[in-house]
């Protein structure tokens, strides 16, 4: 094969690939614009006839979608904040503080990472329900506020910190609050942008636990609601894709604006799981 | 570019806040009473339009609607119940009472009933009223009423020589003979191998029950059932009904007006769904007529759902006035206008919208031959388990004695707690 | 003494959370999966009994609990190597030199991973609508018999299937760019002189020199696939005739639709330990044709 065809047909493939994996979500965009019953017709529109917001309109004004918009929000930023403080101090005492016990209980995390998140959901349920926060946000915020993978990636990534520096600082007399927070914390900046977006998008994205765990529509993220939803219109292919553009832009256009934390941290993560 | 990458995380979490705070906001005012209704499926925004009466007649009092996706509704109303998240008042499957009232989860109503202006016993079609009482207790009070009978186009008939619909299975079966054309992809009847209800609206027409034992046991091995299990297969076997559940038959509606088939066993709703999605020109040429029993006319089952009040609520008399105000036959009738769910009383009947509406009349034939379903906690799963064996069978995978025998020994596998229950003494319903 | 305390109280906030909402309900999980809790048992803790193993025992002799077992290894074994290879596939092409606006075909082809499953299943359902969608129009039009995507018991795993493969591939493309980027470039340089085809480059050099990267994607692939649960909630809630049901799927109805939790624990158990059986097997394998 001629260099010249070698190309033609990496980048062909490439722009196939591409065109598959985008075209849906383009394609989504563009049904979510369609008047009501177009998507239902034939031979199946690729764009609308005359492009309407009606979609959007009826989504935020009957169904409620700004109130499940907001929940998202609330629950991912709070998971994401809060989750974040624990992770990073957890991952840095496990990386660098002595303590007794370090090395088997980090042990013990890194086994429980074996066990699927669903064996312990039946149970969670029930500790929720005997806590009072079955549905309320802190049902689906308080058990994602730590998790294994979090810790293990902070600690990977804070083993990397010269103790030096810390020592310096201790004989300095500086305390090990301060030390962290202004010593470790900047050090760790990259790692902490990587781990917010993760946590982010996974909070974000999560379906099953909110699904069990939210029983009340007041309560609802943008998932469960469009589930929800599209179990209702099952028909009204137009109204769900606009639902369905509200819920995955938010997180595409922070993926876009931050992917190279994202992808790094993919690595990151994966190196030794 | 950390930074930037900092930046960017801290404005999409400012917005999120900032958010937050603006929705905080609009939080609706206080200082009313507040009425959590739920309701499953196309029922919620029907009622939504009834509501602005009856919250001008009580002031201070607003109801709030919940719609349930009727496929997501059974295991939300469970873990509502668990999560003590339950609503003042639901709309419950009638079917699914037992199962609520085994969790002690529902207020008696006996004593509303008997001192109510409204609510008059004697007018509800006797099989509906009774899927609400549990042990001689009443906990619902029915709202609409859904059975299956049948839709069959009056052309397709009359091409093949007959001038009226069915009067029993012999006939009923003759004519899907004739109506078959499996090469040329038409078919006697849809039945979605997917619902349930058509079996057993089916096997509700025989004597024998379908639990034994005060619902210890199935008793799916009767003669009764084999029977009705073996119609119900044999449609499939002869071709004259296609092998397809609701998904995959798409447009269930689009495809009778094309003749695909010209029997169709559903509930009520399709009324309104087929005047609106048929053209004018087809709208005399399709009809409704009771159930066809083994010989004559049948029963059917007596669907449909109730109105409930949960024994957690705090607004219980707000909310029986809500059942009684959607029990008057005038608001049942209106309630009929807009989303074509029938009336569980007889005198909401008299409005001309029903009484005048000749598809509408064989439904009313009908609920006077109804039969409920076993009060057991259980019903729900057991009559899945059925339909999924049902399917099995009509596939052609297990012969009807197989099948039959299976339904049961699920059914006594999904009966095992209730038996235990009733043999020590702890009561499988409170 | 000063750093110990400091360091407990670095770690407890993130050990209380993983404590009590983790590891604990795991333990719980066990003891449930020994009772009958259900229905029952929920109205009144009284009717709770002790069951000792019958929950698994009666899994393995339900249908369903099979048939839901072998929709997963279905998933599992045709997804996960269809999924590896597109994305080896997406990472060779991304990795040839002689492709061009790299950054732009690695986002576009990532993007799906970071999208909600619920909203894409969405686009996905109407794409393979049988009557409306655009792929059986497309099939009709150049001559093709077309399907009834998810309405046909045959057809609607391996529409999932499809559906997830999309979905997730990205993720494994970039581990696995990142494992070629390793390979020195002069391994190539010398078979391209000895005049190796580059079908017999990939057969000798890339394929081993990757294993290690596989045998980790594989794994985490593997687990990750045996979870399925979202993509046939939202596209055929476990249908058509429970063609799709998976076992998490099963564990859901059991647990939160008929409110079975003993049955239901005993059902994410099983599915711990076939999961735990089979990755364990792979990494065994694996570590066994290192040695030889």
């Amino acid at each position: 094969m001629s260099p010249r065809m070698a190309k033609a047909l990496i980048n062909g493939l490439l722009i196939g690939g591409a065109a598959i994996a985008i075209a849906p979500l383009l394609y989504m965009v563009s049904v979510s614009f369609m008047p009501q019953g177009q998507a239902s017709s034939l031979p199946p529109p690729v764009l609308p006839t005359h492009a309407t917001l009606d979609n959007y309109r009826q989504l935020f004004l009957n169904a409620g979608m700004g109130r499940y918009l907001f929940n998202s929000l609330l629950i991912s930023t709070a998971i994401t904040v809060i989750s974040l403080a624990f992770n990073l101090m957890a991952g840095y005492a496990f990386a660098k503080l002595e303590f007794k016990g370090r090395q088997r209980l980090f042990q013990v995390l890194l086994g429980a990472l074996v066990i699927p998140a669903q064996v312990a959901m039946l149970p969670l349920f029930l500790l929720l329900k005997y806590m009072g926060l079955v549905n309320t946000y802190g049902a689906v915020i308080v058990p994602a506020l730590a998790t294994i993978f979090g810790i293990f990636l902070v600690r990977q990534y804070a083993s990397g910190i010269p103790d030096d520096l810390m020592e310096a600082a201790r004989i300095d007399g500086a305390g090990e609050f301060r030390i962290f927070a202004t010593i470790v914390m900047p050090l760790l900046k990259p790692i902490m942008v990587t781990l917010a977006i993760f946590t982010f998008l996974a909070a974000w994205n999560d379906f099953m636990w909110p699904l069990i765990a939210l029983t009340g529509q007041e309560h609802y993220t943008l998932p469960i609601a469009l589930a929800s939803l599209s179990r209702e219109h099952v028909q009204d292919s137009e109204l769900m894709m606009a639902g369905s553009v509200v819920t995955i832009l938010p997180v595409l256009v922070l993926f876009l604006a931050l992917q190279r934390y994202y992808l790094e941290g993919l690595l990151l993560g994966s190196v030794k799981g | 570019m950390v930074k930037r990458a900092a930046r960017v995380l801290c404005v999409t979490l400012a917005l999120a806040l900032a958010g937050a705070g603006i929705a905080g906001c609009a939080k609706q005012e206080q200082g009313t009473r507040t009425l959590q209704f739920w309701t499953i499926g196309r029922e919620g925004e029907a009622v939504a339009k009834l509501l602005p009466e009856f919250e001008a007649e009580h002031p201070g009092l607003h109801v709030e609607i919940q719609q349930l996706p009727l496929t997501a509704a059974h295991q939300k109303l469970l873990t509502a119940y668990a999560g003590d998240s339950t609503p003042d008042i639901t709309q419950l499957g009638n079917t699914w009472i037992p199962e609520m009232v085994a969790l002690g989860a529902l207020e008696p109503l006996d004593a509303r009933v008997a001192s109510s202006k409204i609510i008059a016993r004697d007018d509800y079609f006797p099989a509906i009223w009774s899927t609400n009482v549990i042990d001689g207790t009443l906990y619902g009070v029915p709202w609409y009423v859904d059975t299956r009978l049948l839709f069959y186009r009056k052309d397709l008939l009359a091409k093949v020589g007959y001038d009226h619909p069915p009067r029993d299975w012999t006939e009923w079966q003759a004519m899907m003979a004739r109506l078959a054309r499996p090469q040329g992809k038409a078919y006697g009847v849809l039945l979605p191998t997917n619902e349930f209800e058509q079996l057993l609206a089916l096997a509700l027409q025989q004597d024998d029950p379908l639990l034994r034992d005060d619902g210890r046991y199935g008793n799916f091995r009767s003669a009764g059932f084999k029977k009705a299990l073996a119609f119900y297969v044999s449609m499939f076997k002869d071709q004259q009904a296609p092998m397809m559940t609701n998904v995959g038959i798409g447009n269930p509606w689009a495809a009778f007006g094309q003749g695909f088939y010209a029997f169709y066993l559903s509930g009520p709703w399709n009324i309104g769904e087929f005047r609106k999605r048929l053209p004018p020109e087809q709208q005399g040429d399709w009809g409704t007529v009771a159930l066809p029993g083994p010989n004559g006319p049948g029963a059917s089952n007596a669907g449909g759902s109730s109105l409930v009040i949960y024994r957690a609520s705090k607004h219980k008399d707000d909310a029986w006035a809500l059942i009684e105000f959607l029990s008057r036959p005038a608001i049942q009738a209106r309630f009929y206008e807009i989303l074509g769910d029938m009336p569980p009383r007889r005198s909401s009947w008299q409005a001309p919208a029903l009484k005048d509406d000749d598809k509408a009349t064989a439904f009313r034939d009908q609920l006077e031959r109804v039969k409920p379903t076993p009060p057991v906690a259980e019903w729900e799963r057991i009559v899945t388990e059925m339909q999924l064996v049902a399917a099995q069978a009509a596939h052609g995978d297990l012969t009807i004695d197989q099948a039959a025998e299976e339904i049961d020994r699920r059914a006594d596998r999904l009966l095992e707690k209730r038996r235990w229950m009733l043999d020590h003494g702890h009561k499988a319903t409170p | 003494m000063n750093t110990t305390r400091a360091a407990w109280l670095f770690v407890t906030p993130a050990l209380i959370i993983l404590g009590l909402f983790f590891l604990l309900p795991v333990v719980a999980a066990l003891f449930l999966s020994v009772t009958d809790y259900d229905l029952y048992a929920l109205a009144d803790i009284r009717n709770l009994r002790f069951v000792a193993l019958q929950n698994y025992w009666s899994l393995l002799q339900r249908p369903l609990f099979w048939s839901a077992l072998g929709h997963t290894v279905y998933f599992v074994v045709v997804g996960v190597p269809l999924s590896l290879i597109a994305s080896l596939g997406a990472a060779m092409l991304l990795n040839s030199p002689l492709a061009r606006f790299k950054p732009f075909f690695r986002t576009a082809l990532f993007a799906p991973v970071v999208t909600t499953v619920v909203a894409v299943a969405v686009i996905w359902r109407y794409l393979f609508n049988t009557k409306y969608g655009l792929i059986n129009y497309v099939l009709d039009s150049i001559g093709m018999p077309t399907v009834d995507w998810l309405g046909d018991p045959h057809w609607a795993m391996p529409t999932i299937i499809l559906f997830a493969v999309w979905k997730n591939f990205g993720y494994n493309m970039i581990i696995f760019m990142a494992g070629l980027q390793a390979i020195p470039g002069d391994l190539y340089e010398a078979a391209r002189i000895d005049g190796a085809s580059a079908i017999a480059q990939f057969r000798h050099i890339t394929l081993p020199m990757l294993k290690p990267t596989m045998v980790m994607v594989s794994i985490l692939t593997v687990s990750g696939y045996f979870q399925l649960f979202a993509e046939p909630y939202v596209m055929t809630e476990g249908g058509p005739l429970q063609s799709t049901t998976s076992v998490l799927y099963l564990m859901y109805e059991e647990g939160f639709k008929w409110w079975n939790l003993g049955s239901a624990s005993a059902v994410a158990f099983i599915l711990f330990v076939i999961m735990f059986a089979v990755t364990a097997a792979m990494l065994r394998l694996s570590k066994r044709g290192e040695a030889a």
